[in-house]
């Protein structure tokens, strides 16, 4: 091998880590959980869904509109969805944050359930879609998503990833105080900063 | 006060790690033999007033110091004491210090055993050991600092240790994970030093061997400690779940175990030196990956610390100029060097070239399953989740010709091996490891499942070419077992270490196709049958812990003809600071199965949600790591590394060398 193109070889590696490194950089800048839904500001799709834990009670787009809710898309098989839980169940406990849990295609209501058995339950209202179909009309990417929807039905915010102390206090609880205030709704005296 | 004295040592330390990192390099330039033996004070300095702040943190815990922020978050005056010390290491900033600890230990221990070294050569290990110093010290000090106070508004009672920390494996995994994390950093520092006097020879990678392995040993006991505690903790039954952070500690592990087998070749055989030293850059690049990965919160994971962006800019910077730093070290040194080694297509060292082309293939799949979601975001493509069938299913693949491969190497002589001479215990080995493989699962199951009795062939033929392997080389002695004793530390390191994967391989090959899951609703009173066992719900109580409220359910278990197998306490805490649930599992265990209770939810009649797990050969997957482990003890404290002998030795060797020139 000549001297040049045994640098090159040599090389290589170099390369290869620079360009993993392009993307980590990039990765540190775009925030992973940031996706543009086409239904910020619509209503809630019509839907119908069984109940996760009683197959033979339907719930429509009744169980909205009532109050602001959150919509939190789910899956046993998702570990992000593992990491997320034990947030959503704090929000429950001192917050008493309604969430409607909208389990997404899920390998059978068996695991679902079992999930919900041994990690506790933060879901006002538990939805089982097997097939995808409100989670398609929504636009569900992937789980985790959570939507935050107002007391008239419409969806106000979309966010993919992961719910967290941080994501709840920076994008996620403002919108959803501020939708809690505007139906004149209790706000928990911690959570007040969040909209002011 | 302490606290201040603790960011002050820190500060100290990082003074010490900067002049560490060019003092020694400069007296090399000028041949300055004072200024390359400053060396080592400077690394003590270093790990002394490491440790001083280290003392200090821990100081801040047990006494309960809520003044300093990083306490108040993650103690609390109710949390027993020996969970106070290990919330030192519970969070980011307190884990870094840790962290940092134990890269001064190795630092200093390199310092201590580096009299063995040329000064030369010893000062530019140390100094490179400096500069990683250098990086950490300052990312410690600028995002990350676990003395900051809280002062003025001290809080009257702390936030809590988050419940999943407050277990004995949680005492133990950290600090063997960074151990083997940070320890590679001694195989790099050995690495960059060849690279820098430009002489990669054999004698390098005889030094560096027994640091590696030593890491490494390290490696293997801190990820299988965390296994076992996901085990038993998270309360799901699993062992592994290919989680972004388990990926993390496992990318450098693989890596690790190509480069101890690559130093191998090249200490006996001085060829491969270019690949090793690549092999010795990457296992500490995927550790600082890890550690980026981890950090950053660039990926979510069960694992993953408060995400800063601010932090995972600096830790990008440092990865990048260290990585790309000795990469670029790399292309211009090792494109010079030269290798003579001549070996046939079937040699030893072939064999090894194919046990490193597995494991690399290894990490870089784990690599893809990891960092894959994250470019296809970036590129536009969407969100994907890269799951545990993809890797399982990857891992299975590359299981069998590692396997393969492992069963021959040993048998094989460098440069040259016919076939024809071990054709005979090879075909033995094979014979009975397929029969036995059919055999095992039909007599004891019910069913013969085809990856389990795959799995059972690769670690039988391993046993069985391990056995002949041994067999081989006490043939031509006349006292077996006094020559078998006399094989040395190292040739049973490699038995040891090849015995622990084929135990491994059997433990996963079973649990993974013979464990039995039943999700039962049981009241006191209730009783489940399954397998032969009956487990019994006798009573459930509720006590009071020390900062939890705990429902616990007590089962018998007996088998099915009555005889009495074992009691079973299986817990659902409250934690009352935090307030989460934390599931206890219970088990009963003996060598061929667990038997493994989870409480779920309590239902409205009183009743709960039980989760029963009956796991065959679970605990091998464990015992294979530690068996791999007290190989590698084994290995690095094999009788050729050793000081004096070693230094006899080799000045006799130059000795002799300088006269053949002269008479030449």
């Amino acid at each position: 091998m000549n001297p040049k193109l045994k640098l090159a070889f040599f090389l290589m590696p170099l390369i290869l880590f620079l360009l993993v490194a392009v993307f980590l950089f990039k990765g540190l800048f775009s925030d992973p959980t940031r996706l543009d839904s086409a239904l910020v500001g619509r209503e809630v799709p019509q839907f119908e869904l069984p109940d996760l834990y009683q197959p033979d009670v339907i719930h429509d787009n009744r169980i909205i509109g009532q109050r602001p809710l959150l919509i939190n898309v789910w899956a046993t098989w998702c570990p992000t969805c593992y990491a997320e839980h034990t947030f959503l169940n704090q929000l429950l406990a001192e917050e008493q944050v309604y969430i409607i849990g909208l389990n997404y295609k899920d390998d059978s209501r068996g695991a679902a359930v079992r999930w919900l058995q041994n990690l506790g339950d933060p879901y006002a209202i538990n939805l089982f879609d097997a097939t995808g179909l409100l989670a398609l009309d929504l636009g569900v990417y992937g789980a985790p998503e959570t939507y935050v929807v107002d007391q008239h039905g419409v969806i106000l915010y979309r966010h993919v990833g992961d719910l967290n102390e941080r994501v709840w206090r920076r994008e996620v609880g403002p919108i959803y105080y501020r939708a809690m205030r505007d139906a004149g709704l209790p706000i928990p005296e911690h959570r007040q900063e969040l909209v002011l | 006060m302490i606290g201040e004295l603790g960011h002050f040592a820190l500060a100290l330390a990082f003074a010490f790690s900067a002049l560490l990192a060019f003092i020694p390099l400069i007296g090399v330039a000028r041949g300055h033999g004072g200024q390359m033996a400053l060396a080592r004070p400077l690394t003590y300095g270093m790990f002394i007033f490491t440790l001083i702040s280290f003392i200090a943190l821990v100081w801040g815990f047990l006494a309960n110091d809520f003044s300093i922020a990083y306490v108040a978050n993650n103690s609390n005056t109710a949390l027993p004491a020996i969970y106070r010390f290990t919330a030192v290491w519970g969070s980011h900033e307190g884990s870094f210090l840790l962290w940092m600890l134990v890269q001064a230990s190795w630092a200093a221990a390199l310092a201590l055993f580096s009299n063995r070294l040329p000064l030369v050569f010893a000062a530019r290990v140390l100094a490179v050991m400096g500069m990683i110093g250098v990086g950490f010290y300052l990312f410690m000090l600028l995002t990350s600092n676990p003395f900051e106070r809280t002062i003025p508004l001290i809080p009257v009672d702390g936030r809590d240790l988050n419940p999943l920390l407050q277990d004995p494996g949680m005492i133990i995994h950290p600090p063997l994970l960074y151990m083997g994390y940070v320890g590679f950093s001694v195989a790099f520092a050995f690495a960059i030093a060849a690279l820098l006097g430009g002489r990669l020879d054999s004698a390098w990678a005889r030094w560096s061997r027994p640091w590696t392995i030593a890491a490494w040993v390290f490696l293997t006991l801190g990820i299988m400690v965390g296994s076992w505690w996901a085990y038993y903790e998270l309360g799901w039954g699993g062992w592994w779940f290919w989680d972004p952070v388990e990926n993390a500690s496992f990318m450098p592990w693989l890596a690790g175990t190509a480069l101890m087998h690559s130093l191998a070749v090249t200490e006996k055989r001085g060829t491969f030196k270019s690949w090793t030293v690549l092999l010795a850059i990457a296992a500490f690049s995927l550790s600082l990956l890890g550690t980026f990965l981890v950090r950053s919160g660039v990926l979510v994971s069960v694992h993953a610390f408060a995400a800063d962006p601010t932090r995972g800019m600096f830790l990008l910077g440092f990865l990048g100029v260290v990585i790309a730093g000795s990469l670029l070290l790399y292309a211009i040194r090792a494109a010079k060097v030269q290798s003579h080694s001549r070996y046939d297509l079937f040699s030893r060292e072939v064999l090894l070239l194919g046990n490193n082309v597995v494991l690399v293939t290894a990490t870089v799949v784990v690599m893809i399953g990891t960092l894959l979601p994250l470019f296809f975001q970036q590129l536009g493509l969407g969100n994907i989740s890269i799951g545990e069938p993809f890797f399982d299913e990857m891992f299975m693949w590359l299981t069998i010709p590692f396997a393969i491969i492992l069963g021959l190497g040993p048998l094989t002589r460098w440069r040259r091996q016919g076939f024809s001479e071990i054709r005979n215990s090879l075909g033995l080995a094979l014979l009975l490891a397929v029969v036995l493989g059919f055999a095992l699962p039909w007599i004891f199951a019910d069913v013969v499942h085809g990856l389990a009795a795959l799995g059972l062939i690769l670690a039988l033929w391993v046993v069985f070419t391990t056995v002949a392997e041994l067999r081989m080389r006490v043939a031509s002695r006349e006292h077996k077992l006094p020559a078998l004793v006399k094989l040395g530390r190292s040739h049973w390191g490699m038995v040891l270490g090849h015995l622990g994967f084929a135990v491994m391989v059997i433990g996963i090959a079973m649990v993974q196709n013979y464990e039995v899951e039943r999700t039962v609703r049981m009241g006191p009173g209730d009783t489940f049958e399954e397998r032969g066992y009956v487990f019994s719900f006798e009573e459930m109580y509720e006590w009071q812990g020390p900062n939890f409220i705990s429902d616990t359910a007590t089962f018998r278990v007996t088998r099915t003809d009555g005889s009495r197998v074992g009691i079973i306490k299986s817990e659902k805490r409250f934690y009352t600071v935090t307030r989460q649930m934390q599931t206890q599992t219970g088990l009963q265990v003996n060598p061929f199965r667990d038997l493994y209770i989870a409480l779920g939810e309590e239902l409205e009649d009183g009743s709960w949600a039980v989760r029963i797990h009956i796991k065959p050969f679970v605990r091998w997957i464990w015992g294979g790591s530690i068996l791999m482990a007290i190989g590698g003890i084994f290995s690095m404290t094999d009788k050729r590394y050793r000081l004096r002998r070693r230094l006899r030795d080799e000045r006799k060797r130059e000795h002799d060398a300088a006269e053949q020139e002269a008479k030449a």
